[in-house]
């Protein structure tokens, strides 16, 4: 395919693919007032039942959790996005140049799921909800009977000031990279030259080096805090490989429906296949670091480490394996052969399957702090998922419209174009 | 077989080569073999070699190493010296403390997998202590290109000159 051609592919978001996705985002909608008001009566037996006021019975409660799942979920994956599109220029990849718009386009989410996770904290921080136990300022008062020796030592790490400061601090660097990168990828297409791309290659390793401590730092503060008297030291990683598996996911998907449109017949076998190598390839990354938490915890048994699992054993039992054999053992045995990496229909079973499986992992992560026992996936969670999902695909297909498909001026989209493995 | 010449066309530079195998395959002349100082890219699909089946052979060795493995900690703590008794989880069944075990198995399939891979690797390709090596050329090894070819007296001249058309620094004929 000749460079003339290349420079003019557009993607064209069509208004039946915006009427689809609108229609996507209302039966979540409707689903999620119909699951709002169908719990409404439960709720107060849930409550009756248990005796006292449990804050983590509450529909609000559940509602709020809801949304720091979804908006966690997606936000990661944008977060993992602009991480994987900055790691192709610190590492110079030539073959991902033909698709990094896909990279750059997923990454334009991350303002919308970082916001969405910032007004979960406020909230949380203004008694709204109580997914975060230690917001409460009555557990660091020694007088108080609610207090908690064990948070009281945390009190320092806690504290209003650190806390927002360092969130602020991490979103804030996020969102100015992820900007950053997109306007410059932009402005390569009509400046040219390597001046660019050299530029790009040191801001991509700066940002490299701020991500891998702060994602780290900000799993701790967003989803480990919820069980606040529990820490795990591989934790950030976990979390960190959760967000990397969905993002490569979003990106096939995106390239399948693209090429599926014969909107970019210049991908070739080669590229597919590199890209479900990394989805083959993280996914034991993930099963890995799962399994790595969950071994020392359940070997050692140490009562306040290995509470965790009890929570996840006793109230999730069914959905806390299945979520682990699902993510690691279908893209371990339906993704092993080449010949299956270069096949869509293995690519986007095993990719739908997977995405939906680390959503649930997602969950896992959240609601067992949040609402223990009360769990639910109802109309309510499915309803809310379904509008996140509808959203996202249309924020990222919007962006991915408004800028040329492919990186014209890129140093290595020649050698991009050629990769033959 | 002893009416067959053999041919060594010798190169300079992996273009070249890959160029000159391209064209003698379109004439439908078989090569035996070629001799590289460095794996070229595209080379063995250019030969017409068929896809290696080294990747059927790690995973049939990785499925032992994983059985040998459970074979192993379930003997060992379970049935010869077992239930042992491992900070207050007792081992009457296998699947009670399988995460214990899981590490154990995963290495032994790498083992397994890894060294299984590189000695068939050496045995299919002959390369082993005491075996002279088959090697036409040592230049092969440093910095030049060689490709063997077997063909009948009567085309010798042409694919002679088929190798020199295409770059051949060096044609021999035995």
């Amino acid at each position: 395919m000749s460079a003339i051609e290349l420079n003019n592919l557009k993607y064209d978001f069509t208004a039946k693919s915006k009427r689809n996705l609108f229609i996507l985002m209302g039966l979540g909608v409707i689903l999620l007032i119909l699951g709002v008001v169908m719990n409404m009566g439960h709720e107060h037996a849930a409550v009756d039942a248990h005796g006292g006021d449990d804050p983590r019975a509450h529909l609000g409660q559940r509602v709020w959790a809801n949304l720091l799942v979804n908006g966690f979920f997606f936000g990661a994956i944008a977060l993992a996005a602009t991480f994987f599109y900055a790691l192709q220029y610190a590492a110079q990849v030539a073959w991902s140049v033909v698709f990094q718009r896909i990279f750059s386009a997923v990454s334009t989410f991350l303002p919308v799921g970082l916001i969405i996770i910032l007004v979960v904290l406020a909230v949380g921080r203004f008694g709204g909800h109580h997914i975060y136990h230690w917001m409460d300022q009555s557990v660091y008062d020694i007088s108080s009977e609610h207090y908690d020796s064990i948070l009281a030592h945390k009190h320092a790490y806690f504290a209003d000031a650190f806390f927002w400061a360092r969130i602020i601090l991490f979103i804030g660097g996020w969102i100015m990279y992820q900007r950053w990168a997109r306007k410059r990828t932009l402005e390569e297409d009509l400046v040219g030259g390597d001046s660019i791309f050299k530029k790009n290659i040191t801001k991509a390793a700066i940002f490299l080096v701020f991500f891998g401590f702060t994602s780290s730092v900000f799993s701790w503060d967003v989803i480990m805090s919820i069980d606040a008297h529990w820490y795990s030291t591989l934790f950030g990683w976990y979390v960190f490989a959760g967000m990397w598996i969905g993002a490569i996911i979003t990106f096939i998907m995106i390239l399948l429906h693209l090429k599926n449109r014969g909107q970019m017949e210049f991908v070739n076998a080669s590229h597919t296949h590199d890209l479900g190598k990394w989805m083959f390839a993280i996914s034991f990354l993930w099963t890995y670091l799962w399994f790595s938490q969950f071994m020392l915890i359940w070997y050692s048994d140490i009562p306040e480490e290995v509470v965790y699992f009890q929570q996840r054993w006793e109230y999730f039992n069914g959905l806390f394996w299945v979520t682990m054999f699902v993510n690691f053992a279908f893209p371990m045995i339906m993704l092993m052969s080449r010949d299956a990496k270069r096949n869509k229909h293995y690519l986007l079973f095993v990719g739908t399957l997977i995405f939906i499986f680390h959503w649930c992992d997602t969950f896992m992560l959240i609601m067992p702090g949040s609402v223990g026992e009360h769990w639910g996936i109802g109309s309510l969670e499915i309803g809310m998922f379904l509008f996140f999902l509808g959203g996202f695909i249309f924020w990222i297909m919007n962006a991915l419209s408004k800028a040329p498909l492919v990186a014209k001026n890129h140093p290595y989209l020649e050698e991009g174009l050629g990769h033959n493995i | 077989m002893n009416t067959m010449k053999l041919i060594h066309g010798i190169y300079d530079d992996e273009e070249q080569l890959l160029e000159g195998v391209e064209r003698v395959r379109d004439n439908h002349f078989r090569i035996k073999e070629v001799f590289t100082p460095f794996p070229v890219h595209g080379l063995d699909h250019a030969i017409g070699l068929k896809r290696t089946r080294i990747a059927i052979c790690a995973f049939i060795y990785g499925l032992t190493g994983a059985g040998l493995a459970i074979l192993m900690t379930w003997y060992m703590m379970v049935s010869d010296w077992g239930p042992i008794d491992i900070g207050g989880k007792p081992n009457f069944f296998y699947y009670q403390n399988w995460p214990a075990f899981i590490p154990v198995t995963f290495e032994s399939t790498v083992f397994c997998a890894g060294h299984g891979l590189a000695i068939t690797f050496f045995l299919r390709s002959w390369i082993l202590p005491g075996v002279s090596p088959k090697n036409p050329d040592p230049r092969t090894t440093d910095n030049k290109f060689l490709m063997e070819l077997e063909v009948k007296p009567e085309d010798e001249a042409r694919v002679v000159a088929m190798l020199r058309e295409t770059g051949a620094s060096e044609v021999n004929v035995k």
